[in-house]
């Protein structure tokens, strides 16, 4: 259950609205359901009041929404940031992709957001209603008795595995603010660098061959924020909208990964909006553990301006030679 | 009607497969998809399979020719291999129906002989639903859940197996399976359909209704400033179009092989920026008006052109699978509540 309510979000852009600081919000819409929340820029308080919500599937990561936002308007947005959110935004900052002084960004704690792919799963068929509470959820379906299900058996898989719950950039922050946490992250990394190199080829042959090449991944980046990507430009040769053999989509996903190497914050946005369920911010994680292992700790997004090591050439740099022969 | 013990189901899944491959949900790490039955492979209980069933009729890529030049000669290769018999078993109500919509665009004039070919050779069999969820609307198309269509309507009780043939491809599959199966009546699955029907109309979307839409309504919706509201966060990725059961706009491109060409079509999106590119540039060139086009597509355009037949079945995949869950619902609560 989230620390912050939906009221104190709302008293928030009440007072910002009121002394004239913003002009618009981005924020939750709430839809149809409990789950199927929606990003929305909201124009006035009766506009929040009405349609505004905060609780456990405000999954989505509104930084990227920013580069758009801040080129629509002078005045500036109110928008709301969950700690590994703030990591993105000061990416994105680093990146020089929004003008920071059309934004006042509100740092939110955040205690995990819920997946519910994960409910579905465990509560059964029809979810009427989810009822959050202390350390459990309860959930109302069409067929079944009330199931308690805990926030560990439901949480997204990012959460699951949470950098941080400390805001790396805000104008103002509301709760409490957290410390950034020695995750379990690479954990699944190190499973996979065990395998053999056989094992892991057919362990990602397997997940990226249910890849339907619908771009979400892509799209929902917070790194991949080229105006025309190269996938989509017909003049490169590569665009391609078929997975016209298993060596196409590899190679996708294999080249966005290095495309965003050494930007990508870990946000795990990607997983989380895969329609077919591929774990791709594993590919993402390697390389950031490979980084932090060839150039020392290095966290994309915690400081505004910070010089990735992979463009950042030193003379303590390690030989390529190093890396090559790993994994066999 | 005929019915056998739900303990044979193997039986006839066996007796299936000596006649033709046979296709059915499975239940897998990221939900139930379709696979080809060989003893041991379990069917699903899941509601509905993560894709929908329009992938055996018209994939989402697939070869139409070869060109292959060697000098000055330039062969062209037929690679065409949809003419295996084959048959899908426990395809849903709501997938069942998007056949009919996908037969419509297909199979007129001229007619796609691929996927004619496909219609041909497969046999549908669809299973009647009885826990439909809280994202299925089919009713809103009047569609009837627990009535599905398809070369053979089957309904699953506790113990038995119902099946009724609904054409003559389906009574002439239905027939092999006789040693299997017995004649009964339909007082079971008619107790069933009634409970069915009666959780349909309870369901959270059961008043969703069409009224407002249909053919001949362009000017009423094209302009309604609702639509950059409905689109502002659209990701525009594809994942609503390719799980969507009724999309069916494909690109057709050329694959350079170093020694020839190989020509394939390729599921396209509306969504996507280069969506029917022609010479002078793009027709639709902001987020806006491509996610509009989807809309008005299954609610105006389409019914305009096919008798007020909606592009929509009600599978409720768009509603589970949008990263920013947007979907066809809200927008025909915002356009249609105007």
């Amino acid at each position: 259950m989230q620390k912050i309510t939906r009221s104190d979000l709302i008293n928030k852009a009440k007072e910002l609205f009121a002394n004239g600081t913003v002009n618009r919000v981005l924020g939750w819409k709430a839809g149809e359901f409990a789950y199927d929340v929606t990003p929305a820029v909201f124009n006035s308080i009766e506009d929040m009041e009405k349609n505004f919500v905060f609780g456990d599937f405000c999954n989505a990561n509104f930084s990227k929404y920013l580069i758009a936002e801040t080129g629509k308007s002078a005045e500036k947005v109110l928008v709301f940031l969950k700690p590994c959110d703030t990591y993105s935004f000061n990416q994105l900052l680093t990146e020089h992709r929004f003008a920071r002084e059309k934004v006042y960004a509100v740092g939110i704690p955040c205690e995990g957001m819920l997946d519910i792919g994960k409910i579905k799963n465990l509560a059964g068929d029809g979810i009427l209603e989810i009822i959050s509470g202390e350390n459990a959820v309860t959930v109302k379906t069409l067929y079944d008795d009330d199931k308690t299900l805990n926030y560990a058996d439901i949480m997204v898989e990012r959460c699951l595995s949470c950098k941080s719950k400390k805001h790396v950039a805000y104008d103002e922050l509301i709760g409490e603010e957290g410390d950034v946490i020695d995750s379990n992250r690479f954990d699944e990394v190190e499973r996979i660098e065990k395998m053999t190199s056989d094992e892991r080829f057919a362990f990602w042959q397997s997940q990226l061959s249910k890849c339907i090449r619908c771009n979400a991944c892509r799209d929902i980046c917070p790194a991949c924020t080229c105006e025309k990507c190269v996938f989509d430009n017909p003049k490169s040769s590569v665009n391609n909208k078929a997975i016209s053999d298993s060596f196409e989509e590899k190679m996708f996903h294999i080249i966005r990964a290095f495309h965003v190497a050494g930007r990508c914050t870990d946000c795990g946005e990607c997983s989380r909006v895969c329609p077919q369920g591929i774990p791709l911010h594993l590919l993402n994680r390697k390389f950031i553990k490979d980084i932090n292992s060839f150039y020392g700790d290095y966290q994309a997004g915690e400081e505004e301006g910070s010089r990735a090591p992979l463009i950042n050439y030193t003379f303590d740099d390690l030989e390529p030679g190093e890396a090559v022969g790993r994994g066999e | 009607m005929r019915k056998c013990s739900l303990n044979l189901l193997d039986t006839i899944f066996a007796k299936i497969t000596a006649e033709a491959k046979l296709y059915l949900p499975v239940d897998g790490e990221n939900g139930a998809e379709y696979k080809v039955w060989e003893p041991g492979v379990q069917y699903s209980n899941s509601l509905n399979t993560v894709r929908s069933a329009k992938d055996f009729f018209f994939p989402q890529t697939e070869n139409l020719i070869e060109f292959k030049v060697t000098g000055k000669q330039i062969d062209v290769i037929d690679v065409r291999n949809e003419h295996e018999d084959f048959v899908i078993f426990g395809v849903r109500a709501c997938d069942a129906a998007s056949f009919d919509i996908l037969d419509r665009v297909f199979l007129s004039e001229p007619v796609d002989s691929y996927y004619a070919n496909r219609r041909a050779h497969g046999v549908v069999m669809t299973m009647a639903c009885t826990r439909p969820v809280e994202t299925c609307f089919c009713s809103t198309f009047d569609i009837d859940a627990a009535n599905p269509a398809g070369d053979i309507t089957c309904w699953k009780t506790e113990d038995s197996i119902y099946f009724r043939a609904n054409s003559e491809k389906g009574a002439a599959l239905l027939a092999k399976l006789d040693g299997i199966t017995e004649e009964c009546d339909d007082s079971s699955v008619t107790a069933q359909q009634e409970k069915t029907r009666q959780i349909m109309s309870k369901l959270p979307l059961a008043n969703l209704t069409t009224e407002k839409f249909g053919g001949g309504k362009t000017k009423d919706f094209f302009n309604a400033p609702e639509w950059k509201e409905l689109s502002q966060a659209c990701l525009g990725c594809g994942t609503c179009t390719f799980v969507c059961p009724t999309c069916q706009c494909y690109d057709i491109k050329d694959y350079d092989t170093g020694n020839g060409v190989i020509r394939f079509r390729c599921w396209d999106s509306c969504m996507y920026s280069d969506f029917t590119r022609m010479a002078h540039g793009n027709s639709r060139n902001s987020q806006v008006e491509r996610f509009r086009q989807r809309f008005m597509h299954k609610l105006v355009y389409f019914p305009e052109n096919n008798e007020g037949i909606f592009g929509c079945v009600g599978c409720g995949r768009c509603l589970a699978k949008c990263p920013i869950s947007m979907n066809i619902v809200k927008v025909m609560k915002t356009i249609g509540e105007k």
